[in-house]
């Protein structure tokens, strides 16, 4: 009891300085999320989520009595549905989600390794290409993908009006999965580098040029450089990089919601767009879309803790 | 990157990069090292060809859209550049849409965002860089975790708290929800900020006979105002840009925000979209987040940068 108090004592300050945020963040986001965990467990849709049903008597007052079909435990049916494809497609989300992912941040790395290479070296007009390669990170993302919706439509598209000026066929970017799929990469690759590129460049900054001074004494060549000195040296940043990018880009929303819009017919539907769908559209079974927010959010803590592992296992302070 | 959802930031990032630049000596001899001249012709060429390529790839859709929006609408699809430059597709945009309301709208919702972002994080802020306290760590975890959280995890619940409380179609329930991103980005953030400013500083004003409220409200908070704006900045830009929520929680069109507007400039097919003013639309959303994010990413990336060299 008394270092109880002493603690107080000591700390209540800084506890006062803390409680906003830790009551906001209580009561918005742990609120939520145990509740969404709960939800998961329950059959829970627009239907039945009143706690009663209130019908205008003809006095003008209201006459409420509890729901009947109020939503109710189901236990783990909501999971069961789910993972063995009952409703919805959540293994081919998955396996598209999967794809994109590694996909977009590939190339959201290389891409940006490269180019935060090229920017740090000393060269005219450094300042000019450094301003406009980030632009697409300026732009919201919304506005990008419509900007980009633009460019590949079937009608209006420039890169259509390119392909019949050379005396082909239009496309219809967005018929098959494969090309829709590629055509939301395309955009989300777009989007990202810029912000691969500065922090990679960062990263470069700080790697002594001494190293560089003496692979260059020991005769090591260009590439030799590279791999045995940028690449060493920019790892702790491309251990946070890459996994803050992949956390992101599966749960990146807008591009696939807003360019391919999930289609043809669902097909290039991600789990977090999956899961808005299932939620917002048809019967809006809210149960069932809180169970795919369980099974995202484990797929990335899970994600996370054996990356860190591995990155562990490998010596790293992390 | 808009990343996060576009929104949530380098901080990590970053702030292994800085601690690396703390090691060892940032910009020193190492960007020395590559002289001027040191390169032959051929590769310069080389350097800014792929410099260019990949400039013209960075600008060209935003240049496209921009070229496009002063066509007339018929011809917004064609190649080249208009023939006859016209304002008509702006024209429209703010006459026959609901454009100004929705910006209006989502100004409200990044501005009130970004105030309760701000005003909510300044001090836990603070005390997570200054002060040793049990649960810290854990508190630190916390603001980690909850930028993994997918949106799909959130959005079920809190609607369904929305509409128990009805506020569903309200912007008050955007805010809340944006402040679930807000709050523990900005936290992340302001810490790495009040971690460059001298702990002495405080010491001094304890000396003077300051408590701590008092040293964080006049000393500490006047000169992290810096890193305040960019917070500021960078959280309104998020709010600005967000669409899973904006879609989730609005239904009648005096209340829709800008991400979710535009959406109705180009429905779904069979319906014809209207590139003809969505194009105006880009341009007008743009420029004002463009601006706020090159004035925000110089400070962004060096006030980041000077921060938690403590570690």
């Amino acid at each position: 009891m008394n270092r109880l108090r002493a603690s107080w004592h000591k700390h209540w300050y800084a506890w006062a300085f803390v409680a906003p945020v830790v009551i906001v963040l209580a009561v918005l986001v742990f609120y939520p999320l145990v509740q969404g965990i709960w939800q998961s467990f329950t059959n829970l849709t627009e239907a039945n989520q009143a706690q009663e049903i209130c019908v205008k008597t003809l006095g003008g007052t209201e006459d409420c009595s509890p729901n009947p079909n109020q939503a109710q435990f189901v236990g783990l049916q909501n999971y069961a549905d789910l993972l063995t494809g009952r409703v919805g497609e959540f293994w081919h989300q998955l396996a598209i989600t999967l794809i994109w992912t590694a996909a977009c941040v590939f190339f959201h790395y290389t891409l940006g390794l490269g180019l935060a290479i090229l920017l740090h070296r000393e060269m005219r007009g450094r300042a000019i290409y450094r301003v406009l390669l980030i632009l697409p990170w300026a732009v919201p993302a919304f506005v990008s993908a419509f900007a980009w919706k633009f460019i590949f439509d079937r009608d209006a598209g420039i890169v259509n009006a390119l392909i019949t000026g050379l005396g082909g066929q239009a496309v219809d970017f967005f018929d098959t999965v494969p090309k829709a799929l590629a055509a939301c990469i395309i955009v989300n690759v777009w989007l990202g580098v810029p912000f691969m590129m500065v922090a990679l460049l960062g990263g470069l900054q700080a790697i002594p040029g001494e190293l560089y001074e003496a692979a260059e004494m020991d005769g090591a060549t260009g590439w030799q450089r590279f791999l045995n000195v940028t690449i060493p040296g920019l790892r702790p940043v491309s251990n946070s990089v890459i996994l803050l990018g992949t956390i992101w880009t599966f749960n990146m929303f807008p591009i696939i919601f807003l360019v391919s819009r999930g289609g043809p017919a669902g097909g290039t539907e991600i789990l977090v767009t999956g899961a808005f769908r299932a939620a917002f559209e048809g019967i809006r079974n809210y149960g069932f879309a809180a169970a795919y927010g369980v099974v995202i959010l484990s797929i990335l803590v899970l994600y996370s803790l054996v990356y860190r592992r591995v990155l562990r296992n490998q010596g790293e302070v992390w | 990157m808009t990343q996060p959802s576009s929104s949530t930031l380098p901080v990590v990032a970053v702030r292994d990069a800085q601690r690396a630049a703390a090691r060892s000596n940032p910009g020193g001899a190492g960007r020395r090292r590559t002289r001027r001249g040191h390169r032959s012709p051929g590769a310069s060429i080389a350097l800014h060809a792929t410099l260019l390529v990949a400039t013209f790839v960075a600008v060209f859709p935003i240049a496209w859209i921009a070229l496009a929006s002063f066509k007339p609408s018929g011809e917004v699809g064609k190649l080249g550049l208009p023939t006859s430059p016209t304002l008509e597709n702006y024209s429209s945009l703010l006459g026959t849409t609901d454009f100004t309301r929705w910006f209006a709208n989502s100004v409200i919702c990044a501005l009130f965002t970004m105030l309760i972002g701000i005003a909510m994080s300044a001090t836990a802020g603070y005390a997570i860089s200054r002060f040793n306290f049990p649960g810290k760590r854990s508190l630190m975890w916390t603001f980690l975790v909850t930028q993994m959280f997918p949106v799909s995890i959130l959005i079920v619940p809190i609607y369904t708290i929305m509409s128990a409380l009805g506020l569903i179609n309200t912007h008050i329930s955007l805010v809340i929800a944006y402040c679930t991103i807000a709050v523990p980005f900005c936290t992340w953030m302001l810490k790495g900020y009040f971690d460059s400013i001298p702990g002495e500083l405080d010491e001094a004003a304890h000396v003077d006979g300051l408590g701590p409220f008092g040293t964080f409200w006049r000393v500490i908070l006047p000169l992290a105002r810096p890193g305040l704006a960019v917070t500021a900045f960078y959280t309104f830009l998020t709010a600005w840009g967000e669409v899973a929520y904006a879609s989730a929680f609005l239904n009648t069109d005096d209340k829709y925000t800008l991400a979710y507007g535009l959406q109705i400039l180009v429905p779904r097919p069979p319906a014809l979209p209207h590139w003809d003013l969505l194009t105006a639309a880009a341009v007008l959303i743009t420029i004002p987040a463009a601006i706020v994010f090159f004035f925000a990413q110089k400070h962004l990336v060096a006030g980041l940068t000077a921060g938690s060299t403590k570690g």
